[in-house]
């Protein structure tokens, strides 16, 4: 079972991280004063909560890499967050609906994994869900706002959905990590997380006034390290100081 | 002095460490400090708990807690626990008050329904206490604080987030 909850450490771990640095991008650049503060912060915990995940990857790993080697020196393929986490961040809409995919989802995770008889993910996550809570009141208000706001603005809403919709079934995919981890009681099994996901990301809509697309063709990869064109740029950007000065700490 | 006295005086030093960001309350008033012990050698062993998941101040804190430690003459080692999570339902009533006379007004309930999605809670103005008041953003100055306005004295405040 170790290979199996260290996989899911590095897969929710690499969502929260990629996601984190998507959002941090905001700063000094969000449309509000109010926003500068609130995605940063947003952004904040997503990294504090991959930090966790990585420091415990590293334990149970056991081969004495921390949360900076698993975070800094690490290649695109070995990466194996969702896709929906790395796109990149577009105009403000495409933001906040990916925020909106993605807290959604993970509130209803972290909620089951408050019950993991994994100690260290039962505690990690226990701080978590409460913060994923205000992350889907953010995103969910501005979703509402937006899609039930302008002309321009609903119609910017309606294209961010139709972009982002294509990432959203890789979230409840299954396979043998995510089945052994549900069947010992670690972690939720993501498919079963669906049917919720749907009913409050309905809620939001009909009140945004705004509607998912029929059934799409949906994106894949992520968990096993095929990415977009766009992930090496992410990294880039996250892994520069460590890869041009190895080792540098402040 | 006995291993009791030495945990006493432990505790007291640790828990007069000021939170960083809101100095006018303690780590130990904020729930942060869970607990100070002597171990088998000797050695303080604090534990601290973060307030939130990516809370830049809690490096700080662990910081300030070993220095308040080795300063009162103790081998220590800060200990960070996760579990039970932080929540403002640890803040006591002393603390509170603090909190509203600095300025801050105090958390008002710990967020049990998660699920209430658009449940405003009712934050009295901590200057003129009218609880006119209008959420500006959920996200402040620090990461538990949401920013407001008092609409009866028209002065901005801080609020101390329920988790
Ligand atoms: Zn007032």
């Amino acid at each position: 079972m170790k290979e199996e909850l260290f996989e899911l450490l590095i897969r929710l771990g690499d969502d929260h991280l990629v996601l984190g640095h998507r959002v941090s991008e905001w700063c000094g650049h969000a449309p509000m004063l109010e926003e500068d503060l609130a995605l940063p912060n947003i952004a904040l915990d997503l990294i504090g909560q991959a930090r966790s995940l990585y420091t415990y990857a590293g334990e149970v790993e056991g081969r004495g890499r921390d949360e900076d080697q698993i975070a800094y020196v690490r290649l695109e393929r070995d990466y194996h967050n969702l896709l929906l986490t790395e796109r990149p961040n577009g105009d403000f809409a495409h933001t906040i609906v990916r925020q909106l995919f993605f807290s959604v989802f993970m509130q209803a995770w972290w909620r089951e994994a408050v019950k993991s008889t994994d100690e260290t993910l039962a505690a990690i996550a226990a701080k978590a869900v409460k913060e994923a809570a205000y992350h889907v009141r953010h995103a969910a208000e501005w979703t509402i706002r937006l899609g039930d706001g302008t002309e321009e603005s609903a119609h910017r809403m309606e294209e961010a959905v139709s972009a982002l919709w294509p990432y959203t079934g890789e979230m409840f995919e299954t396979d043998a990590v995510t089945e052994a981890l549900a069947e010992a009681g670690i972690a939720p099994d993501p498919s079963s997380l669906k049917a919720e996901w749907d009913k409050v990301i309905a809620d939001v809509f009909a009140e945004a006034l705004l509607s998912a697309p029929d059934e799409a063709w949906q994106q894949s990869g992520g968990r096993k390290g095929r990415h977009g064109e766009e992930m090496g740029y992410l990294l880039a950007d996250l892994q520069y100081i460590q890869r041009a000065y190895p080792d540098m700490t402040w | 002095m006995d291993r009791a006295d030495l945990q006493a005086r432990a505790w007291d030093a640790a828990a007069s460490v000021p939170d960083p960001e809101v100095p006018c309350v303690t780590v130990a008033d904020l729930g942060i400090l869970r607990s100070v012990d002597i171990d088998a050698d000797g050695v303080a062993v604090a534990r601290v708990t973060p307030t939130y998941s990516g809370c830049p101040a809690t490096l700080a804190i662990e910081l300030a807690v070993e220095t308040a430690l080795r300063e009162a003459g103790f081998e220590t080692r800060v200990e960070r626990v996760l579990s039970p999570a932080w929540t403002t339902n640890w803040i006591g009533a002393d603390a509170r008050e603090k909190l509203r006379e600095y300025g801050i007004a105090p958390p008002v309930e710990a967020s049990g329904s998660i699920r209430s999605l658009f449940g405003e809670t009712e934050v009295a103005c901590p200057r003129c206490g009218s609880t006119e008041t209008a959420r500006v953003s959920e996200f402040g100055s620090t990461p538990c604080k949401a920013h407001y306005r008092c609409e009866a004295c028209l002065e901005p405040f801080d609020y101390f987030k329920c988790i």
